[in-house]
């Protein structure tokens, strides 16, 4: 079980219930639960969309779109039936959020995929989480059953003439599944590789239906909204950046930790009062934003707001929430290597650039980490990067590229201090097989 | 035919582009000239939009698209190629050569690799990449597939070709990332049709064929298209030969020229099955019986042997006790001659063949109604088929490819009505099971008395279904024959536009039957008693009709037939013939092979192959093509030669069966064809030594003339027809054709693995058969 952290700069609506037992379906209904959606089920549709488009609530899996202008892209009529899909498929390096929703608060996420439902007219709901998250299945088994044994899902949910199922579904232990469309296919019990757009989901999604797929916060953010409206959720935050998110503060930090800030909290601030700092003294050298997807900024480009419009100015992206703190002990070449490892392993393979890409990068990394290193090594890692990013067939070889591109533009010393068959400045003597130097 | 689809118009590399809205950019820009690279995409498979290097700069996009997947729109503007994009497709290249094996000199598909060509277009000379290569040993899959794991770019167009092209599902992919692979779907081996599909559309040679690696490079070879010489769909093939010491050998059969009726498709038989050509038990030398024994014998003392014990029998007791069984293999050209030969110059009608559909019905039915027939394009775009008994899947795998296609891409509604649960009803919108041959009449008439059975009822509801439709194609096997060939013809007539075809076994099944090896009909199936054109123009032509087959073999018993000449089929070993009966009978065959026939012959001719000779074949649904010369065997001759050769020896004026001379029309590819270019260098020959082209007594061409003179349904454009194109030819303006009796006809029963006598000879067939895990063994039939 996590240990939960907080702050007072905190602003907790999504966590709100975390560490109050949540997970039991009374004590939920004692912290307010269900009851946006029994207010939801007094609702046009319509004004269900128009309440969330309006609260300037943004997708929180990492592209940041608009969620109630993506309800909205589903047709009214259809002649397959719609669904809603929660994507609990959390696997970005750096992000644990959805974790600790489905840990301690399983029924909000329930909650939000039936207010989906309602507005944009689908009858059944799918969630799906992570195949690592074993233990979260379990919890998210009982809390649906729960909710059919009190008549929120079935038919005539909350005896209020409409039915609704939910269906629990474990992931398989694929990165790529976190992408919507492979999250579709794994679903379908196919491979976890991503379908062509267009069509979208909201038109031809999950077995051929009319689709929405939001994230799990996404979806846990959806009741407060309904219950206290728009306009309190957009105000939380700053403008088109509505309401709070989780952070997940990790790396070299001394209070590691899910913290939950509203949206535009700035990053240095975060980072030294609400992380406590960067341990042993050390220097903060670089940090990952949002997840290991996300550029790099340097100690220098911290002191900005955290939304979405920000962080792409920035030349990175607010992404998942995850915030990685990077001392200066640490070797960034390494740290590049360790990234493209993931992502060379995640990688599924479907289109050549990402496939071939991360192999190579993989591949060159690990030997220029050796010491095999040669000054063209370095363009080269740049050169691959740069012809993955935006050719690929999914955004996971933008993923792999980007902050590798980062890296070697901000921290080309590094890799230049690894040439010439030098040992690695950071490690200690020994620990890193040397590769002898091909030039 | 539905409304002409709505046109978009789009900007292409600064070329207005108009194409059907839908229209995918990748195809759009061919109409223009325009050629986007790529490897994954393939016309009519799904897409995929893996392999990246059809980027092209849409405006208005962030960031560049992929041809292969992106719909044209209204006012688009694309560009094609740039520094951008050039640098993108560089990019891949590169990428995929990181693990590529470069092993292109000794690879099968060095010379004819699309990753070569696209290397040379787009790709970098020198190499970024120090890092090993991973590895992984070649594996043999089948028989027939291997596969190279090291070469392979995962364009999946093999996993697709195989699930969606063939609905065998055989090939999928395991793992994930850079070490991704293309697996069999038996851990270690392939059970799957063993069509080929998969080696023919790998664009590099990660799928190589058993029959064909490390033979030769591609470009030692001359390709000829010509005519599968299998079963009786009338696949094109491309025939890869090579010089040998024997003449020309032919090394492989693929699909690279996609021009042929057949597009994508060959099946095992049309790509591999050419091997009995080089079989170690081929006839090499004629063949004359002394002593009891076979011995070889020079041509020249075979054909005068020949002609002399034939005019021995025909000056004793004339042409009715000469008996002559001619070939499903055989071109259009020999078997019209060899018909003219028996009526003309031994002046009997003792002629048959093995038949394997009523097509003498099937005329009888269609008489004078033109437009009733479907050929084999008619069932890839029929709005809706009715299969009527066969297995096509088994017995004319172009056909089911045909029509799986067609309710693939074009949602054409499939009813299969049969006594087999055949693979093709999962594709059919509707299934109905008869028991017995009686219920296959019943289905056609629908016997109102038997309306209030509810299977009946079900028939009824299929039946009513049926008119309903629009562009109709009826295609049925030999369960049907006789009077229920008139009954379905009665049925067709009901359903407007609805179209027939009937389907025989081998190769040039139709053609034999179109061609006249009946003993009571002419070519064009007209009656022999009747007084037409031949009897005018042949002069002589015996009124009555002659003996069948069975009749033969009976007449042999009793003595009344004395000489059996038998050109390409083997009725011993197909009919169980005890070959004492034949002690008295001069018996001449001409084969390949020593069949149970040419076992007992007198005298064995040993004779060229559909590869090795050109002419015609016409295909079940009666559409003629084109065979060229690939093969050759300089020790074997073409039946064609053969038959003008007896005649001559005989004593008959050849002229009166061949006319020839000066010649007016063009080569048809005796020499080796336009495809390879020696029909030109055969025309610089000529006009080097100052000679004019001549035809000879052995050219065919002379008989395909006669043929479109006296064939009526027969005169289709000759340019078409030497252009490799294929032509439908009109059962419908033919003679009148009869009933037949039903016991003459004897479905050959091939399946994917068997081809009759060829398929005995054909290694890799035989290989094959021997892989599969056991099945009920059924005998290999004989033909």
């Amino acid at each position: 079980m996590a240990t939960l952290v907080s702050h007072p700069d905190e602003v907790r609506i999504v966590s709100k219930r975390f560490g109050q037992g949540a997970t039991k379906i009374d004590r939920y209904l004692e912290l307010d639960g269900y009851k946006a959606v029994r207010k939801a089920l007094g609702m046009q549709p319509d004004a269900i969309i128009n309440e969330v488009k309006n609260s300037g609530l943004r997708g929180r899996g990492g592209a940041g779109f608009n969620t109630g202008l993506k309800w909205s892209f589903v047709p009214k009529q259809s002649v397959k039936p719609k669904y809603i899909l929660c994507n609990g498929d959390e696997s970005e390096p750096g992000t644990c959020k959805d974790r600790l929703i489905f840990e301690e608060d399983p029924h909000s996420v329930i909650e939000g995929v039936i207010i989906a439902g309602l507005a944009v007219g689908a009858s059944s709901g799918y969630i799906y989480i992570r195949g690592e998250y074993r233990y979260l299945l379990e919890i998210m088994q009982k809390a649906i059953a729960d909710a059919y044994a009190k008549g929120f899902l079935g038919k005539n949910i909350f005896g209020s003439g409409r039915d609704f199922e939910v269906y629990w579904h474990g992931g398989a232990g694929a990165y790529e599944v976190g992408e919507e469309s492979a999250l579709m296919e794994s679903l379908e019990g196919k491979r976890g590789v991503p379908r062509i757009r267009p069509p979208f989901p909201a038109v031809v999604g999950l077995w051929g239906g009319p689709t929405v797929i939001n994230n799990a916060e996404t979806l846990a953010s959806v009741p407060p909204i309904i219950l206290a409206g728009a306009e309190w959720f957009a105000n939380l935050g700053t403008p088109k950046n509505g309401g709070t998110r989780l952070f997940c503060l990790s790396g070299h930090v001394n209070k590691p930790g899910v913290y939950e800030l509203p949206m535009g909290y700035n990053l240095k601030k975060m980072i030294y009062e609400v992380g406590g700092g960067i341990p042993n003294g050390r220097k903060l050298k670089a940090v990952v934003p949002g997840g290991s997807s996300c550029p790099l900024l340097t100690a220098e480009e911290i002191d900005l707001p955290m939304d979405f419009d920000t962080l792409m100015k920035a030349g990175s992206m607010l992404g998942s929430g995850g915030v990685v703190m990077v001392d200066d002990s640490t070797c960034m070449v390494k740290f590049a290597l360790r990234i493209m490892k993931f992502y060379q392993h995640e990688s599924c393979g479907w289109c050549i650039p990402c496939r071939e890409g991360t192999d190579w990068l993989d591949k060159t990394l690990t030997r220029f980490h050796s010491g095999g290193g040669i000054r063209k090594d370095i363009d080269n890692i740049q050169y691959l990067s740069e012809n993955m990013l935006g050719r690929t067939f999914c955004p996971l070889g933008d993923a792999a590229a980007l902050p590798t591109i980062s890296i070697v533009k901000k921290f080309r010393k590094e890799f230049e201090d690894h040439l010439e068959g030098r040992p690695c400045p950071f490690e200690k003597k020994g620990t890193v097989e040397q590769l002898p130097v091909f030039a | 035919m539905a409304d002409a689809p709505k046109l978009v118009n789009i900007t292409v590399d600064g070329k207005p582009v108009a194409a059907p809205a839908g229209t995918l950019l990748i195809e759009a820009c061919k109409t223009v000239g325009i050629e986007v690279p790529s490897f994954c995409y393939y016309p009519n498979l799904s897409l995929q939009g893996a392999c990246r290097m059809c980027l092209v700069r849409v405006e208005k996009m962030p960031k560049l698209q992929t041809a292969c997947t992106t719909g044209i729109t209204e006012g688009m503007v694309v560009v094609t190629d740039s520094d951008e994009i050039r640098q993108a497709r560089k990019s891949m290249v590169e990428m995929l050569l990181g693990n590529h094996p470069l092993d292109c000199p000794v690879c099968d598909a060095g010379g004819e690799c699309e990753l070569q060509d696209m290397t040379f277009s787009y790709g970098a000379a020198e190499s970024k990449f120090i890092e090993l290569k991973q590895h992984r040993d070649e594996q043999q899959w089948s028989p027939v597939v291997y596969f190279d794991r090291p070469r392979c770019i995962l364009c999946y167009r093999c996993v697709r070709v195989c699930g969606e092209g063939m609905d065998v599902w055989a090939l999928g992919v395991d793992n994930r990332g850079a070490v991704s692979t293309i697996v069999p779907n038996k851990q270690d081996h392939l059970e799957c049709e063993e069509c080929g599909m998969c080696i023919d559309i790998c664009p590099v040679g990660a799928l190589t064929s058993g029959a064909y690696r490390y033979k030769t490079r591609p470009w030692e070879m001359k390709h000829v298209g010509t005519t599968c010489t299998h079963c009786a769909d009338g696949c094109k093939t491309t025939l890869g030969v090579r010089r040998s010491d024997t003449g020309m050998e032919i090394v492989r059969g693929d699909n690279r020229d996609k021009s042929g009726i057949n597009g994508d498709f060959l099946c095992i038989k049309g790509r591999y099955a050419f091997d009995f050509a080089n079989n170690e038990d081929r006839l090499t030398q004629p063949l004359i019986r002394k002593g009891g024994r076979l011995v070889p014998a020079t041509w020249e003392e075979a054909f005068e042997f020949v002609g002399r014990r034939f005019k021995e029998v025909l000056d004793r007791e004339g042409g009715r006790a000469i008996g002559v069984i001619g070939s499903t293999r055989t071109t259009n050209e020999e078997n019209y001659l060899l018909q003219k030969f028996a009526r003309v110059a031994l002046g009997t009608n003792n002629i048959d063949h093995h038949r394997t559909a009523d097509f003498p019905a099937f005329a009888a039915a269609l008489h004078g109604k033109s437009g009733a027939t479907a050929s084999m394009r008619d069932v890839y775009n029929a709005s809706a088929i009715l299969l009527i008994g066969n297995d096509p899947t088994e017995e004319h795998p172009l056909l089911a490819w045909q029509i799986r296609n067609n309710v693939r891409l074009h949602n054409a509604r499939l009813y299969v009505v049969n006594s087999r649960p055949i693979k093709l009803r999962r594709q059919a919108a509707s299934f109905t099971q008869v028991t017995s041959e009686t219920d296959f009449t019943e289905f056609l008439g629908g016997d109102e008395s038997l309306a209030s059975f509810a299977t009946r009822e079900g028939w009824n509801a299929v039946r009513d279904k049926l008119r309903a439709e629009q562009g109709l194609v009826i295609i049925f096997g030999s369960e049907i024959f006789g009077e229920d060939i008139q009954a379905l013809a009665r049925f067709a007539a009901s359903v407007p536009g609805a179209k027939l075809l009937c389907l025989g076994d081998y190769a040039n099944s139709r053609g034999a039957a179109d061609m006249g090896l009946y003993p009571d009909l002419l070519p064009g199936y007209f009656p022999v008693s009747g007084a037409g054109k031949f009897h005018q123009e042949w002069k002589i032509t015996p009124a009555a009709p002659g003996m069948n087959i069975g009749q033969m073999f009976e007449a042999t018993k009793t003595g009344q037939l004395k000489a059996l000449y038998v050109i390409g089929a083997n009725p011993v070993g197909r009919l169980n013939v005890n070959p004492s009966t034949l002690k008295n009978t001069f018996v001449v065959v001409q084969d390949m092979f020593l069949t149970e026939t040419a076992a007992l012959a007198d005298v064995v001719l040993p004779a060229a192959n559909a590869y090795e000779k050109a002419g015609t074949f016409t295909n079940t649904c009666g559409d003629i093509q084109i065979l060229k010369k690939a093969g050759e065997v300089t020790t074997a001759k073409p039946d064609f030669e053969m038959i003008v050769r007896i005649a001559d020896a005989i004593g008959f004026d050849v002229r009166k069966l061949v006319p020839f001379g000066h010649g007016v029309h063009a080569d048809m590819g005796q020499s080796r064809g336009a495809q390879s270019g020696e029909a030109d260098q055969h025309a610089v020959w000529l006009e080097a030594n100052g000679l004019e082209p001549k035809m000879s007594p052995f050219d065919p061409v002379a008989t395909l003339d006669e043929i479109q003179r006296l064939v009526p349904g027969y005169d289709v454009s000759r340019t078409e027809l030497l252009a490799g194109n294929d032509q439908h030819t009109s059962i419908a303006a033919m003679g009148p054709g009869t009933v037949q009796n039903p016991e003459l006809i004897v479905p050959a029963k091939n399946n994917l693995f068997s081809s009759g006598t060829l398929g005995r000879y054909s290694r890799t067939l035989n290989s094959v058969i021997e892989n599969k895990d056991p099945e009920p063994a059924d005998a290999v039939p004989t033909d």
